[in-house]
């Protein structure tokens, strides 16, 4: 009986077992600030005593290494894969295995990966696993519903309204398929803009508008240190939202 | 050895189908490694042993049979079906980023003919149950 059987999926709760819970930054819509929000989400945890692990789900473009400064190269394996210990964090990313090669993948390679890493990574206990996700409502959001179906999203939007377009995409199809969602957070608000397009699309599906986070130039210079982008501006107005997301 | 996590994946789904089967015990699990893995049949008859259940389980007395499944790629824009040789001269880093993860191949191999890096992984990718025999159940 049984004909080809796929032996990984049987094992990702296993895997995940010691884990509170499972944030997935999302957003559907492609430089929104979802890395710069997963990445210091983790490091604000961290800062609050909470043991968090990272996983880049980018997997044609992860940059989480990048924000957090984390050194590339394989991880430690034992009982299966060490998840890299950096600034506090356990983080996990497929930059960690293919250094700066590109592989482009397509759907069946999507899942894959997704699968063989949530196969071979000990995550240990953690009080939250934060997820950021790739652009795009494709192979990797429908493998995390599938596979992760009690992962919760933190949906990131901008105040444009080509952002929102598609994050209201994003958060009709978290709907549909009865994804848990923590509520939205607006990213790169201006000083000056008083638009309420963010929160008029939160409120649209029944959802909180968490906060906004400013448009910060002193980013760009802060990332490849966790110290000093806990110490921006962007850091500061997360910290509340991270608070509250980490306690709750 | 992170096959370990791998064996382990194996022994649950075969654990869960036993359940799901009402099977007693589980006599013999076929397990196809694919090649480019670089498992060997020794590394992961070892790795069962090691997380296999003890006494009491409908897993204790499995017999394990653990094969190898030859590389084949096939190239999506030319047709072309490759594979063993270019996997075979994989080395280093490369061949450590793909016994990780199988997929990351995408980026060290391209097509013989025609260079594309578009291709398929027709065959022998990674650790697979090829079938699960079992006694006392309904399904045996
Ligand atoms: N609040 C902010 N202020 C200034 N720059 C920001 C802010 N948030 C993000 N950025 C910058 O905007 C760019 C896009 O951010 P990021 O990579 O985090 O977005 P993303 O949603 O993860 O993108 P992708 O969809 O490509 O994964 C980056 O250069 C980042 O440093
Ligand atoms: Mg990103
Ligand atoms: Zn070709």
């Amino acid at each position: 009986m049984v004909h080809d059987l796929d032996p990984r999926p049987s094992v990702i709760r296993d895997r995940l077992s010691g884990v509170a819970r499972v944030v997935c930054v999302s957003a559907g819509k492609g430089g929104v600030g979802k890395s710069s929000v997963a990445s210091t989400l983790a490091l604000l945890g961290a800062e609050q005593g909470m043991a968090v692990g990272l996983l880049d789900l980018d997997l044609t473009g992860p940059t989480d290494h990048v924000i957090l400064g984390a050194r590339l190269g394989f991880p430690s394996e034992e009982y299966g894969i060490d998840p890299e210990r950096h600034a506090g964090i356990s983080f996990l990313s497929v930059a960690h295995f293919l250094g700066m090669d590109a592989a482009a993948l397509r759907g069946g390679d999507v899942t894959n990966t997704l699968l063989e890493l949530l196969a071979i990574a000990r995550w240990g206990a953690l009080d939250a696993l934060v997820i950021d996700m790739p652009p795009g409502l494709g192979d990797t959001a429908l493998d995390v519903h599938r596979y992760l179906p009690k992962a919760a999203h933190l949906v990131v939007s901008t105040p444009s309204r080509l952002a929102c377009e598609s994050v209201r995409r994003c958060l009709s199809l978290l709907s549909k398929q009865g994804a848990p969602v923590l509520g939205v957070v607006e990213n790169m608000k201006a000083k000056a803009d008083d638009s309420t397009e963010v929160a008029e699309l939160a409120a649209a599906f029944g959802l909180r508008h968490l906060g906004s986070l400013p448009r910060d130039p002193d980013l760009e210079s802060a990332l490849g240190t966790p110290e000093r982008v806990r110490a921006t501006a962007f850091a500061s107005a997360l910290r509340p939202i991270a608070t509250e997301i980490f306690g709750s | 050895m992170h096959e370990l996590a791998l064996a382990e994946a194996v022994l649950s789904a075969a654990r869960e189908v036993a359940e799901r089967e009402g099977l007693e015990r589980v006599t013999k699990v076929a397990v196809r490694l694919g090649a480019l893995q670089r498992i060997s049949v020794p590394t992961f008859e070892f790795c069962v042993n090691e997380v296999r259940p003890g006494a009491g389980s409908k897993l204790a007395e499995a017999d394990v049979q653990v094969e190898i499944e030859p590389v084949e790629l096939a190239c999506r824009p030319c047709g072309r079906h490759f594979g063993i040789e270019q996997a075979n001269a994989l080395e280093g880093d490369r061949a450590e980023a793909v016994h990780f993860i199988p997929e990351l191949v995408h980026a060290f191999i391209a097509c013989p003919d025609c260079a594309s890096v578009d291709f398929e992984v027709v065959k022998g990718r990674g650790v697979l149950i090829a079938s699960i025999e079992g006694e006392g159940g309904h399904g045996a």
